[in-house]
This record gives structure tokens, C-alpha cells and sequence, in this order.
């Protein structure tokens, strides 16, 4: 029987995985030619990356030698472009003339780079990185010290980043749009993988628009939209592909985006076949290998003549090939409405795991920093399998399964004492439970702080906690992960500071779409959440939301039980005088109110009506008194005792510290309320030591104590350390507020942040170095200038109208 | 033949823009206070301003998605039904709000106090 004439144009990897699927199923069926540009076998393009990396050298990528084409018997003409198709006398063209029959066709043309008409772009030295000529021509231009831009944050633009970095050239990564490979990734991801590579000396430029290449006939600079020029010896643009589709077109193929093929991969022309990035498919269009992989095997299927196979698109995976960076992410990983999102965290070690699934599917994964998993979420995904039974052990992997569940219940109350557990550690059932019970421990760190079980590789942390929840019975409850803001994000309070920080947002709409939000406009657990990041992280920058503030702080006032308002001015360092008590006695007595001395040593003026506020607070103002913040997450008062300057036994002028303490540090916005103290002997008076920062006069100086808090729990303050001036504890307390106000999370009493960083990190952080201390000290005077707002003044001399304070009026009865 | 007579008595609160969005003021009435709230989509609601907890007023509180949460001990009412959102439990009337012109009309039936649960709970029950 006569072979048919088959003819491959495009020597890559889909087409000729296509032959390789081809010779399998039908090897006598065709006489087969291949037409290929570059003047190689087959190679594997995907690894291009660790060749410019060094990494691997260029031969270990040749999927195809030479020999390969002659075992089988297959013509290949390396070096040849076919330019057109004859598709009525089925023959191919090639540049050089040369003519080839064919009975059936293959195009697997691939893509070509994106490139830019932007000026210079002809410039020696721009390039894309597509090919291996490409890669030789970086490697010749590449050397230690010189610097090259790389265009696209993008999967190959890192990729090429990281090989040049490798090659010890110094790398800048100018991505247009606002975070990394925005494609594959969601913000947190983005982020760490950010980190990632500013930790291996890579530099990112975000939101970065190239405007041109500057050079005589060399590339030298990369212009950016801002103006800022960038100094380049190698600039690579790697901003997408797009399907090479020129010969297809010109041959009256139809196209699109790419050669549009149904899902026996046939092109409009019967005869003609088309595989890779050059086809475009149920709209879609490639630029992974699996895909092409599968179409390969289908159209190779078509070609043998069984005609069974068909083409359908899958979820696709993406994996980012930088040694050490371990980064999959595959399906619809965004989330969205319908779609419910696991997550798992862990910055210290530079984890992320987010789980999407939709209606009990696993419909998108993304993990950072732990990829082990990544076979069996993609198999759970592409099957569609039900997860409802899998999903308490889901984030953690397949390997956790046996030992969790019921069925790992009964496996370990069954198991025997002398049966290791962990064995890093040689950690058996038996002293465990002994543990446990001697020892009286609760949780899964208890468990490895006194065993060590678990402790070292955590493959056998799911035991462990099964020993522990059969051990303890009722009384065992899985330690708490670390929890979003609130329901309406994934995020916790750290990742969305970090964000704020990083993406230098300055508005709650702004945070909730880059953190892409679940509710339209948040909750009264997270709006004030971010309005207080917002506030404290770009001071003067960022616009309070009055509508996003909890109720009193939104008023200026306490709102009581009965819905009118008590209010409280400022008595500096609880220090007042005739003046003072003369105006709040006689606003007593227009309103015909008590005054309650509070327990922060000032005077309250309860029972005023929401529409009187205004008047009694131009009244106040009006005789230089200023609001107390007693409704507000701030500064409150300064207590303070009368010091030396009264007392027998006062060692230091405590009513002094106090006014100057108070006169500095009132207006200032903290993640919960914050109250201060100054007492002038150890007999502490002002009872300074259950302050959030008490200061105590000795003989010497003062004692600086931080962390108090007397409430529904009392704790008293740890001591910081003591100093010899008033300025010394002044500057001290700014630095501690500051830090507090930098990395508290909002509504954590300075008590409880302590108690989660530890005190040697808030020492470290404040008195192991003089500079950064002082650092932090004038981040707080900056947003001093911002805070120090009188809002009663504000708004008895703004001229807005007085929508807060007035009732709404029924204007008249409406028809 | 019979005439249907509306009873619906609109009353005028003046104009959209004087109350912020999302964003709540108290309106006296005939009836007593009524809240009457404008959510960040630009709907507007009006509700007894009487939390059905401690009697707090609703039109002080903190306005966020069609939702209010009360200032005093934060119950929150869904705006539309006029019912506390579980797991806490009560309700509040609700009234009909128009806007025409630029300007917020509430109407106000003789009897309202089951309108938010249609009149199929325990308090119309009772009644």
C-alpha cells in the first residue's frame, strides 16, 4: 500500500509530539517530512530558562536528535521557513523554493513574542526570549555586573530574570501592571513571590509603563512613562505571545486570533491539521505545554485514521520554574461569587495555600512555598470529584489523610504504646499519652514543645493530634488558626496592613478591591479595621471615612443608653482651674445636667442631647478646651499625681510630665484605646503600672512600664527599661505608641500585643538601637501633625451642613 | 361598586443628598422617630428607630451593605424585612420610601407595626 504524504510545518514541541503520538498508533501510515525555521532538532523550549540559568546546558534539552528523524524515517528540513501553501495542488513552499506534496498537513507554527513598537526596539541588545538563539545571544551579552531590564513580570519574564541574575548581572523586572503574574496569581501570592525575588537581589518595578529603549546601536537605557530612565546593557521583552498564524492566514486558512480548529484539531481546510500555540480553540488560544501535549495525542489520533479523539479544554496549571521558588497555580484560582476560598498561611515560612471550590469541586488551586500537592489537587479539579469528605483535611494534602479522620480515631486508640509516632525524634504513642496527662497539656504546641513529637518534619502532626483529641477527649479542641479580619475577606489583619503598606493604598474602596473584597462595602468589623490602617499608615494621605468609624468616634462623643451624649474635655494631665470648671458648671446648669468626675481624672458632662453637641462644644472651645477622645480608639488622658512639687514623698514633677505628656501626645489614632500615666514616686499614685505606658519617677529618673490594662482583666505593665530626662521618656513613649500603632491589629489593647510578640521583641524593637527608636519616634511626631485635630473645633467652625448633629425635618405632608 | 381609599399618607424628608451614602438620620414623625437609612448602592430605607433590643436609636448606627447595626450593643436589622440578623432575634417596622424629584417620601400607614414580617409572625398574632 502506498504511504500518504504528510507534512509537519514547525519543528517544536507540540507538532513533533503530534509524530511521536502518530508513529505509535499507525507507524506505516505516512511518509512523513518536517519543516522547521531554526537549524536544530526538537528542543525543549519550556527549559530555555535553566539553560540561560546555567543550570542545564542546551544538549540535555534536545528532545529529538537527528537520529531520531532517520530511525523513523522522517525528512527533516531544519533551516527551512515554508512561505506559502498551495492548498489546490497540496503542495508547501519553502523560502529557499524548495516544493513539497503533501496528503495531509500539520501546522504547529507556534507563537511569536509580543513585542512593542516602541522607539529603540530595533536596538542591539532588545530581545525577546523565545528561542535558544535568543538565549545565546543574552549569555554573550551577559556578564557579571552589567545590568539588564526585563519587560514583563510575567511567567517567562521572571523566568529570564532569574537566569540573568543567576549570571551575576544585576536585574530589574518592570511589570505594567500592580503585581506579578497577574494571570497565575492573587494578591498575597503576588506579594510573597515579590519578596521572593527582592530576597535573591532581583529589583521590581510595579506599575510600570516602558516608553522606549534608548541607545546609539546598543541598547543602554529602558525609559520608563515616569521618566525615570533605567540603565540597561540587555533588555528582554517578555510581555505574552501571540499564535503565529502568517502562513495560515496567507493560505486562505481561516483564522482568528489563532488557526481556528474544531476538536479533531482540523483546520477549515479538511486536509489540514494544526497543533500548539498557533491554534486557537473554543476561543481559546495556548501557552502552556500540557494543553499542546493533548492535542497532540489528538490529532495524532485523527491522522492514524481512528477519529475517536477529541480535543476539550482542561484547567490549566502553571508552574514557575525558579530553583527555590516553588509556585503552582492552577483553574479558576480568583474566587469570586459562588466560589468559596481555603486558605492556609504561614508568612514565617513562606507558605500560601488557597483552595477554591465551587459547589463541592475543587475549581482552583494556588500554592506558594509547598507545591508537594499539586498532582492530586489538579487530578480532584480536572475530574471534578466531590470534596465534601476530603475538605477538613484538604489544604493539608493527600498525605494527612490516613491519619485524620474517624478511621485515624479508631487506628490510634487501637495503636499500641510502643509504636513511634515521630520519627525525627523517636517519639513513641506511649510518651506522648504520658506527656500529656503527667504534664497536664491542652494543644498540639504544647505536645511539641514537651515531646518534640511532630516537631521536625510535621508529617506526623495529624497523629499527634489524634493522640492528643483521644487522649484528652471533650477537652481537646484543634488549635486556632490565624483568622481573617472578618467574613467579608480571607485575609487576616496582617496580610491586609502588609497590602496597605506595600500597594500604598490610601482608601477603604481602593483596599477592598485589591484584596478583592467579598462585600460590596465591608461590616462594622472590618470598615473601621481599615479606615485605622489606612489612617495610621499614611498619615496625611489617607482620608478618614467618617462613615466608616464606630459610632461615638464617628460623633465626637459617648453615646449612653437613653441616646443622648456625655462629654468629656481635655484636663491636661488631670490638672483644671477656676476658669475651666467655671464654663463646665455653668453648661451643668443651662442643661440642667450633673458633672461626673471619670476615672481618667477628668469631668464629664452626661445627658446632652445629639443636637446640643455643637453648641456645648463651641462653648468649651471658646474658653480654649479642647475634646478628651474619651469615645475614641486614641490617645485618652494622661492620669498623673501631684508630683514633687506638692508631695512630700515626690521624687520627680509628675504633674509636669504629665501635662507636657499629654499636651504631645493627645489626638493620636491607636488600634484600641490607649491611656497613659505619671506617677511621681513607686508609690505610684497615678497607678501608672496598669497603663497601656506608665511612667514612674525614682529618685534617678523614670521607669518606663508598658502593656497595663484594667478592665475585665487586669495586667500590669511590664517594665521597658529607665531613663534620666523627661525628653528620654518622651521620646521612648513615642517610639513604643508608634510600634504599638504600626503593628497592632485594631482593637488589640497594647496588653494583648505584647503578649503576642513578646516582650524582648518590643525591647529589641525599642531600645537595642538608638537610631531606629528615634526612627520611630518621628514616624509618630509626623502623624502628629495630621492628628492633632481638635474635631469639636473642626466641626463647631466648619461651615458643612449639619447633617450629623440635625434631625431630618418633615417638610410638609407630600401628595 | 366599591372605592378602594389609599391611606398612605406620604410625608416629605427633604432631599436625597441630606443623608450621606451609606449613611442614616433620624426623622421625627406622627409615628414617632423613624430612621431612615441610604445604603452604599444608593437604596434608601426607612425603620422605627427603636432598636428592638434596647431600644437604641438605628438611625445613629453604622450603615454597611442593605444592613444597620445598632450603635448601643450592635444588633444589626436587615434594611428590606425590618428583622434582626440571626442569631439575634426581633424586628422593627418598615416603611415605604419613594424617591421622586430628588426628594425622599416615606410613606406612613395607619398600621405598621407587622409590616416587615407580613403579618405571619407571633406579634401580629397576638395583636
Amino acid at each position: 500500500m502506498k504511504k500518504e504524504k504528510l507534512i509537519l510545518v514547525g519543528n517544536g514541541m507540540a507538532g513533533v509530539r503530534a509524530i511521536e503520538e502518530l508513529l505509535a498508533l499507525a507507524p506505516d501510515k505516512y511518509e512523513i517530512t518536517v519543516f522547521g525555521e531554526e537549524p536544530h532538532g526538537n528542543y525543549n523550549r519550556i527549559l530555555l530558562s535553566h539553560v540561560l540559568s546555567g543550570e542545564k546546558p542546551f544538549a540535555d534539552t534536545v528532545l529529538n536528535d537527528r537520529a531520531w528523524y532517520e530511525k523513523h524515517g522522517i525528512r527533516l528540513e531544519s533551516g527551512r521557513k515554508v512561505v506559502a501553501i498551495n492548498r489546490a495542488r497540496r503542495q508547501v513552499i519553502a523560502a529557499d523554493g524548495t516544493i513539497a506534496d503533501y496528503d495531509k498537513l500539520l501546522l504547529a507554527t507556534g507563537a511569536r513574542p509580543t513585542m512593542m513598537p516602541l522607539p529603540g526596539s530595533h536596538l542591539f541588545g532588545v530581545m525577546s526570549f523565545r528561542n535558544i538563539a535568543e538565549v545565546e545571544t543574552m549569555l554573550d551579552l551577559a556578564r557579571p555586573g552589567r545590568r539588564a531590564v526585563v519587560v514583563g513580570g510575567g511567567l517567562l519574564g521572571l523566568e529570564a530574570a532569574y537566569g540573568l541574575k543567576q549570571r551575576g548581572m544585576q536585574v530589574t523586572v518592570v511589570h505594567l501592571m500592580d503585581k506579578l503574574m497577574e494571570r497565575q496569581l492573587d494578591a498575597p501570592a503576588a506579594a510573597l513571590l515579590k519578596r521572593s525575588l527582592e530576597e535573591r537581589g532581583i529589583a521590581v518595578e510595579l506599575g510600570a509603563e516602558t516608553q522606549g529603549f534608548v541607545g546609539g546601536k546598543q541598547v543602554e537605557a529602558v525609559r520608563l512613562r515616569d521618566g525615570r530612565t533605567l540603565p540597561a546593557d540587555l533588555a528582554v521583552v517578555a510581555i505574552g505571545i501571540r499564535p503565529n498564524v502568517e502562513l495560515a492566514q496567507q493560505s486562505g486558512i481561516h483564522c482568528q486570533r489563532g488557526i481556528v480548529v474544531n476538536g479533531s484539531m482540523q483546520t477549515y481546510d479538511p486536509r489540514i491539521y494544526a497543533v500548539g500555540e498557533c491554534v486557537e480553540h473554543a476561543g481559546n488560544t495556548y501557552g502552556l505545554v500540557a494543553p499542546l501535549f493533548k492535542q497532540a495525542k489528538v490529532v495524532a489520533n485523527h491522522l492514524a485514521g481512528l477519529g475517536h479523539a477529541r480535543y476539550e479544554d482542561q484547567p490549566l496549571a502553571t508552574k514557575l520554574k525558579i530553583t527555590g521558588i516553588d509556585l503552582y497555580s492552577a483553574g479558576h484560582f480568583g474566587g469570586g461569587d459562588g466560589y468559596e476560598e481555603l486558605v492556609m498561611e504561614d508568612p514565617g515560612r513562606g507558605v500560601y495555600k488557597k483552595l477554591v471550590i465551587r459547589d463541592n469541586r475543587l475549581a482552583g488551586a494556588l500554592l506558594y512555598g509547598d507545591t508537594t500537592n499539586e498532582t492530586w489537587y489538579y487530578d480532584l479539579m480536572r475530574d471534578g470529584s466531590d470534596i465534601s469528605e476530603l475538605r477538613p483535611n484538604l489544604l493539608h494534602g493527600h498525605g494527612h489523610l490516613g491519619d485524620a479522620g474517624h478511621s485515624g480515631a479508631v487506628a490510634v486508640a487501637s495503636m499500641p504504646d510502643e509504636t513511634e509516632v515521630c520519627g525525627c525524634n523517636g517519639i513513641t504513642k506511649g510518651m506522648i499519652v504520658k506527656a500529656i496527662t503527667d504534664k497536664g497539656l491542652f494543644t498540639l504546641e504544647e505536645v511539641r514543645s514537651h515531646t518534640k513529637a511532630s516537631a521536625s518534619c510535621g508529617s506526623c502532626t495529624g497523629k499527634v493530634e489524634q493522640i492528643l483529641a483521644f487522649t484528652l477527649g471533650g477537652d481537646y479542641s484543634p488549635a486556632p488558626q490565624e483568622k481573617p479580619l472578618c467574613g467579608c475577606t480571607e485575609h487576616t489583619h496582617a496580610e491586609v496592613r502588609n497590602a496597605i503598606r506595600e500597594q500604598h493604598l490610601t482608601t477603604i474602596p481602593e483596599t477592598m478591591r485589591f484584596l478583592e473584597w467579598k462585600t460590596p462595602d465591608g461590616c462594622p468589623k472590618c470598615r473601621p479595621a481599615l479606615n485605622y490602617y489606612l489612617i495610621s499608615t499614611w498619615p496625611g494621605e489617607a482620608k478618614d471615612d467618617p462613615q466608616s468609624r464606630v459610632h461615638n468616634e464617628r460623633v465626637h462623643a459617648n453615646i449612653q443608653n437613653d441616646g443622648s451624649y456625655s462629654v468629656v474635655p481635655r484636663t491636661w494631665g488631670g490638672l483644671t482651674n477656676a476658669k475651666e470648671l467655671r464654663v463646665i458648671a455653668d453648661l451643668a446648669e443651662k442643661y440642667n445636667v450633673p458633672v461626673k468626675v471619670t476615672g481618667g481624672q477628668r469631668l464629664a458632662i452626661p445627658f446632652i442631647k445629639k443636637e446640643d453637641l455643637p453648641k456645648v462644644w463651641a462653648t468649651l472651645n471658646d474658653n480654649d478646651m479642647l475634646s478628651g477622645f474619651a469615645y475614641g480608639k486614641a490617645v485618652r488622658s494622661v492620669k498623673s499625681c501631684v508630683g514633687k512639687g506638692l508631695c512630700r514623698f515626690g521624687t520627680q514633677d509628675s504633674l509636669g510630665l504629665g501635662v507636657a505628656v499629654e499636651k504631645k501626645f493627645w489626638g493620636a489614632w491607636t488600634p484600641h484605646k490607649f491611656k497613659m500615666g505619671v506617677s511621681g514616686c513607686p508609690r505610684n499614685c497615678a497607678e501608672a503600672t496598669i497603663k497601656d505606658f506608665g511612667i514612674v519617677g525614682v529618685d534617678s529618673g523614670w521607669e518606663l512600664h508598658v502593656g497595663g490594662t484594667c478592665g475585665v482583666r487586669v495586667r500590669a505593665t511590664d517594665l521597658l527599661c529607665k531613663v534620666a530626662t523627661d525628653d528620654e521618656a518622651i521620646e521612648h513613649a513615642a517610639a513604643f505608641l508608634q510600634l504599638y500603632r504600626e503593628e497592632g491589629w485594631y482593637l488589640e489593647r497594647s496588653s494583648a500585643w505584647i503578649e503576642r510578640v513578646g516582650m524582648p521583641y518590643v525591647k529589641k524593637r525599642i531600645l537595642d538601637d538608638g537610631a531606629a527608636r528615634q526612627a520611630l519616634a518621628e514616624r509618630f511626631w509626623h502623624a502628629q501633625q495630621f492628628a492633632q485635630v481638635d474635631p469639636w473645633q473642626d466641626r463647631a467652625k466648619s461651615d458643612r451642613p449639619d447633617y450629623e448633629y440635625a434631625a431630618l425635618e418633615v417638610v410638609e405632608a407630600a401628595a | 361598586m366599591t372605592t378602594i381609599r389609599n391611606e398612605m399618607q406620604w410625608i416629605d424628608a427633604g432631599p436625597l443628598e441630606a443623608i450621606p451614602s451609606p449613611g442614616a438620620r433620624r426623622l421625627p414623625s406622627a409615628h414617632g422617630d423613624i430612621a431612615v437609612v441610604r445604603t452604599g448602592s444608593g437604596a434608601v430605607y426607612a425603620i422605627d428607630d427603636r432598636c428592638p433590643h434596647k431600644g437604641g436609636p438605628l438611625s445613629q448606627g453604622m450603615v454597611f451593605g442593605e444592613r444597620v447595626q445598632c450603635p448601643l450593643h450592635g444588633l444589626v436589622i436587615d434594611l428590606p424585612t425590618g428583622f434582626a440578623v440571626g442569631p439575634d432575634t426581633g424586628a422593627v417596622s418598615t416603611y415605604p420610601v419613594r424617591v421622586a424629584d430628588g426628594r425622599i417620601l416615606v410613606g406612613l400607614l395607619p398600621q405598621t407595626a407587622s409590616a416587615a414580617c407580613g403579618g405571619g409572625c407571633a406579634c401580629a398574632q397576638a395583636a
